[in-house]
């Protein structure tokens, strides 16, 4: 056999095929300093890498991945958002003519135009001129795209509530039991899209918390607070209002293998 | 010793093209930082697709633990969370790696694009790292229903939403992602992570394979 590197079979073994093509271009066409790839250049990536990754580690360390509580799909007063790359379509969906009768411009016709524009941008700007001062408008457009999103980013993140969005998220292990007909048939209907879907508060106060008696409760039902909230005292009959009372007096904060209002970890 | 079995190898599968046409070539002066610092900006392909490499593996590890149904999700991202050693920093991996590869490939893509490195003859080049963006964007959406928490319940319920107004044939890619046109449920969850761990990385896979192999057959564009 033959020893060295580079043999071919052409289909016969025993015949070998020595002419090979040449396997890489030769970097000629530009005039100048130029490394080998392997092993100078590799290396230098590789420590930039590394040095990125410990700065990576650091973060997933100083910042754990956030988990809320376990999804409720009758919870009707959670306010939804975005993970924060999306959150520029989702404002621009706030606008007047790209929401309601509009939407399909705000949520297809501007982003379809977007991206088919990307898509096609070689055939949109296709002068020999490469530097970006040289295709005004190609680069024009671009930077008037980029402003975009940054600006409907920020203006999403800058009028967002994020301390009501950090609560009504929280993990809160309550003895609140989500079987039990008093809070499905009363508080479900009454209760949860102010004070959220466990009752750890939304736009309204969390209710588990408070170490109120039932006869306090009871007064913030039947009368309401001020303007905020709403008095029951006509809308529901006197059993419901002692019923929902005891029951939000008697929930309290519990350890997470006590908790009733998760499903079982299973451990 | 290392030596002769690659030659032992070598003698028989003639390994040495495969990876000379990885490793072996030039870098050029213009997208080398040792000479110039600014080239840094030619780093965040590589930086992309390093922190891609990272998704992949977190992401096997995940895979170990959570459980794609709607009663256990929640749970099992819990956890992993709480109780399985190093499964804080495996999730926040995954978690911050998602933010930052989009974070990456829009840079990247700002890059190509200013530097007009999407011209002729590397059109084609672009048209693929146009739906690798897409690809990527679609990978971010499907993973974030996963945990199965309130935001991920309700951002895809607003993105599922969106996909429906799609004139004509909105209701049938609702249904398609979702298994079914009003609920988000148990077929939604099976279907996301289904399309987030095997339809989407296939198409990742093979789009980043051609991606590659024509930076490899057309070079690096010249400088400005």
């Amino acid at each position: 056999m033959k020893r060295g590197k580079g043999l071919t079979f052409v289909g016969d073994s025993r015949i070998q095929k020595y002419d090979k093509p040449k396997l890489n271009r030769d970097y000629s066409e530009f005039p100048g300093r130029t490394e080998e790839f392997y092993p100078d250049f590799l290396l230098k990536e590789w420590v930039t890498g590394a040095v990125f990754l410990i700065g990576f580690l650091c973060l997933t360390v100083a910042h754990p991945a956030p988990l809320e509580r376990v999804a409720d799909a009758t919870d009707t007063g959670y306010i939804p958002l975005p993970d924060w790359y999306f959150l520029f379509l989702y404002q621009i969906l706030k606008y007047t003519y790209a929401s309601g009768p509009f939407n399909v411009i705000g949520a297809i016709v501007i982003p379809g135009i977007a991206f088919t524009a990307l898509l096609l941008a070689p055939w949109l700007d296709n002068k020999k001129d490469r530097h970006w001062k040289r295709r005004p408008i190609a680069s024009g457009l671009m930077l008037a795209t980029v402003a975009i999103i940054f600006y409907t980013t920020w203006e999403s993140v800058a009028y967002h509530d994020w301390e009501q969005q950090d609560a009504q998220g929280q993990i809160v292990f309550s003895n609140l039991d989500a079987e039990d007909p008093v809070f499905n048939e009363l508080i479900r209907t009454n209760c949860t899209s102010c004070h959220g879907g466990e009752l750890a508060g939304g736009s309204g106060p969390n209710l588990i918390e408070p170490e109120y008696d039932a006869a306090t409760v009871e007064a913030f039902v039947r009368n309401g607070v001020g303007d905020v909230m709403p008095a029951f005292e006509d809308q529901l009959t006197d059993d419901e209002i002692v019923a929902i009372s005891e029951f939000v007096a008697d929930l309290e904060e519990v350890s997470d293998d006590e908790a009733q209002n998760t499903p079982d970890s299973g451990e | 010793m290392f030596n002769r079995i690659y030659d032992w190898i070598d003698d028989r599968m003639d390994i040495t093209p495969i990876w000379r046409d990885v490793a072996d070539h030039e870098v050029p002066e213009h997208v080398n930082p040792a000479y110039h610092f600014s080239a840094f900006v030619y780093c965040f392909g590589g930086l992309t697709f390093f922190i891609v490499l990272i998704q992949i593996l977190s992401g096997m590890f995940l895979t170990m633990y959570y459980v794609p149904d709607i009663v256990n999700a929640w749970n099992s991202v819990y956890y992993l969370q709480h109780d399985v050693a190093a499964g804080l920093i495996v999730r926040g991996m995954h978690h911050w790696g998602a933010s930052l590869v989009v974070v990456m490939m829009f840079l990247h893509t700002l890059r190509v694009f200013f530097t007009g490195a999407y011209k002729a003859p590397r059109e084609l080049n672009w048209v693929v790292g146009v739906l690798l963006f897409a690809t990527i964007l679609g990978l971010a959406f499907t993973g974030y229903l996963l945990p199965w928490d309130m935001k991920a319940l309700f951002a895809t319920k607003v993105g599922l939403d969106i996909a429906g107004s799609v004139p004509f044939i909105g209701d049938w890619i609702q249904t398609l992602l979702a298994g079914d046109d009003t609920i988000i449920g148990a077929q939604t969850l099976t279907r996301f992570f289904a399309i987030h761990v095997f339809f989407l990385p296939a198409a990742l896979f093979v789009l980043m394979a051609i991606h590659f192999i024509m930076i490899r057959r057309q070079g690096i564009a010249g400088p400005l």
